[in-house]
């Protein structure tokens, strides 16, 4: 067995699937992320943004933990009304996901295989271009190997959001690529939670046409053994607006990547995460990319992370600014609160700006919690414990008040609590 | 009400002693009100009397109803009845006032065993209250002391004593900050909370404050100690002569 994991490699792995497997309309991408992927080579602890965290884990076929198969827990939007799509274990399930019967939507399986798709010419194509000047082989990996994945094709109004839940019933890897488009002027709200698997990789391709609005507001919560490396690219286009944020608990690893591009005058594109990690074994990364390649455009990164007992958190993230792209106005924020000495933030805010009229701000800082705060809820009656919980949730809001859509960002911040209130014996 | 025995207090990081053996004993239903120079011990002795950390209790007690507070924390001290006025309130950005005092309120039921409040009856108190001491609705929905002015902050603390009703009030320096009309409010607000089960202890650089909370003994706190202890009239004396005469009358 040892053996075996030691001889896995995933390259060779994909290069067998996709010669046994044809995958019909999307066979040629695949084929061609699979080259781009053997040119780039696998990521390796030494790369520049790897540094700070290791991708053994994310590279073996080795999965270990338990399977979390508790299913209430694992839909934190169960309150919200949502068109739901249901995966368990890596596979999309008909039967337990809503039908959509509107000509404002269409929505499809990778995993189909009819001719000549719409999504064609979409699929790989921003992982494509992503590879410089950082390459991305986990996200080109998936390319070629995704075993399923949603289409959604937003053509006009839908007044609800799209819930991507995914269930686990047993150990299993998964590998994930979603196609979101948005036709112009029209929205959509995709909210996305539960384990899905104990491996987990995902890609997620937003293309965003004029005027489009997107929100992506997503979960990663309670299974304690998720190894995940996860990839959002977008392509936003004049006057479209793309917001993401991302609540992550639990997991021994998580590498969240987010690579924007502000193709378009005058969008705007926000990205925010709140992470709560407790314990050695808890390993977040954000790694955040952002180009400003148009006018007037504005970008906003707001990631905090909430570490004890020896966790750690890591945050890469940059601002490019293009030649031409003036009036850009670009922040950036990363923040720890460690609550013990045990615990490590590691940051590497970027900024590199080749235009001369943009405003652009990054901040960085690790802090313990307030004492002077603390003592002043505690005098008023309030425990040590809960004044602790207040001040973090207090910490987490900026982040939290990225959500636009107030009634998921408030079961946000229930989550939050009970996950908080549950690590207290 | 509340006896406190010859206390003594280091500074834990330094070794260095600051209040040197206090002795102090407020009734039910008395306001005692402590003055003194700067920088004689007695912010300290309210936060000692608080349980904030970083202070040392090298000798004494401090005993609140029948209890020994020198063992409980924090949270346990205020669910037992007492309360600090804070001289500089802290501000707690991301914490709104009305979360921040409903979750106190309820705390301290909790910690009584009795029922929490339901939330229609704590939104009337916290408007009733806060209306009389003229802190407006959306001063009420910002976070904690946040922006709020000097004169606002104090005034905050008095609608938060107001809605803990605690037994045992400590003010410290509630007035500095305060123009004239404030110092009104906020008198007449803890006025209306003095009764037989109630005991205050005023820490206060001014006669002004004692104009409209009339004290039954006042204190003068030299160098960790109360030197001298008298009726309303010694706070009248130290209004027009300073503390020379009186230091240099128990030196
Ligand atoms: N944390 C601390 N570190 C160092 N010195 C301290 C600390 N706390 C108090 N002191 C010192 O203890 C003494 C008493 O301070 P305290 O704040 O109790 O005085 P006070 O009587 O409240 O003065 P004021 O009238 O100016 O408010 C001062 O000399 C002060 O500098
Ligand atoms: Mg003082």
């Amino acid at each position: 067995m040892a053996l075996e994991q030691q001889n896995f490699n995933p390259i060779e792995n994909a290069k067998s699937q996709l010669k046994n497997h044809n995958r019909g309309w999307s066979q040629k991408s695949r084929e061609s992320a699979l080259i781009r992927l053997s040119s780039i080579g696998l990521p390796n602890h030494r790369d520049e943004y790897w540094k700070y965290t290791n991708p053994a884990e994310l590279l073996t076929n080795d999965l270990h933990g338990l399977a979390v198969t508790d299913h209430e827990e694992a839909n934190v939007f169960a309150e919200v009304d949502a068109l739901k799509i249901i995966f368990c274990d890596g596979i999309f399930k008909p039967d337990l996901s809503d039908e959509f019967l509107s000509d404002n939507i269409s929505i499809n399986r990778l995993a189909d295989k009819g001719d000549l798709h719409w999504a064609q010419n979409y699929y790989g194509a921003l992982e494509k271009h992503s590879h410089t000047p950082v390459a991305r082989p986990l996200a080109a990996l998936n390319t070629a190997t995704a075993s399923d994945g949603v289409l959604i094709h937003v053509k006009g109004n839908i007044d609800k959001p799209i819930l991507i839940l995914g269930l686990q019933n047993v150990q299993a890897e998964a590998t994930l690529h979603h196609i979101i488009k948005i036709d112009p002027g029209c929205s959509l709200t995709l909210l996305e939670s539960g384990s899905f698997a104990t491996k987990l990789n995902t890609v997620m391709e937003v293309f965003l046409e004029k005027g489009a609005n997107f929100e992506h507001v997503r979960t990663q919560g309670k299974d304690h053994d998720r190894v995940a490396a996860t990839h959002i690219f977008s392509d936003i286009k004049e006057n479209a607006k793309f917001k993401s944020f991302t609540l992550t608990a639990n997991g021994i690893l998580t590498r969240n990547e987010c690579v924007l591009n502000l193709s378009g005058d005058d969008c705007v594109a926000h990205v925010a995460g709140a992470s709560v990690g407790d314990g050695k074994t808890f390993h977040h990364d954000d790694t955040v990319f952002i180009t400003h390649d148009a006018v007037a455009c504005e970008s906003r990164q707001v990631f905090k992370k909430v570490l004890r007992n020896g966790a750690t958190g890591v945050f890469q993230g940059k601002i490019l600014v293009k030649e031409g792209a003036q009036k850009t106005d670009g922040y950036q924020i990363s923040q720890s609160l460690l609550l013990d000495d045990d615990s490590q933030f590691l940051a590497k805010p970027e900024l590199e700006i080749y235009a001369d009229d943009v405003a652009c701000s990054h901040g960085s800082t690790s802090g313990a919690i307030d004492e002077q705060a603390l003592f002043y809820l505690c005098s008023r009656g309030i425990s040590r414990n809960d004044a602790t919980d207040m001040l973090t949730l207090a910490f987490l809001a900026e982040a939290v008040e990225e959500i636009e859509n107030k009634n998921v960002a408030n079961i946000i911040v229930e989550k939050i609590s009970a996950w908080l209130s549950r690590r207290k014996n | 009400m509340l006896n406190i025995k010859d206390l003594r207090v280091n500074l834990e990081d330094e070794n260095k002693e600051i209040l040197k053996g206090v002795d102090l004993t407020v009734d039910a239903g008395k306001v005692h009100a402590i003055m003194g120079p700067n920088g004689s011990g007695k912010s300290t002795l309210s936060y000692v009397l608080s349980g904030k950390e970083g202070y040392e209790v090298t000798h004494g007690s401090i005993v609140l109803n029948d209890s020994d507070i020198l063992e409980m924390e924090p949270e346990e001290r205020a669910a037992a009845g007492l309360f600090l006025a804070f001289q500089y309130p802290v501000e707690i950005p991301g914490v709104g006032n009305m979360t921040f005092l409903r979750t106190a309120v309820n705390a301290q039921r909790k910690a009584r065993g009795e029922k929490e409040i339901s939330a229609t009856d704590f939104l009337k108190q916290v408007r009733e209250r806060a209306s009389s001491l003229q802190i407006d609705a959306e001063m009420l929905k910002r976070p904690v002391n946040v922006g709020f002015s000097g004169g606002e902050k104090k005034r905050n603390e008095i609608l938060q004593m107001a809605m803990l009703e605690p037994k045992m009030c400590i003010l410290d320096e509630t007035d500095s900050g305060l123009d004239v009309d404030a110092m009104k409010l906020v008198a007449k607000g803890v006025n209306s909370l003095r009764d037989n089960g109630r005991g205050f202890l005023v820490i206060t650089h001014y006669q002004r404050l004692l104009d409209h909370i009339k004290p039954d003994v006042v204190h003068i706190m030299a160098d960790g100690k109360i030197v001298k202890s008298g009726g309303p009239e010694l706070a009248l004396e130290v209004e027009n002569n300073g503390y020379s005469d009186i230091l240099s009358e128990v030196a």
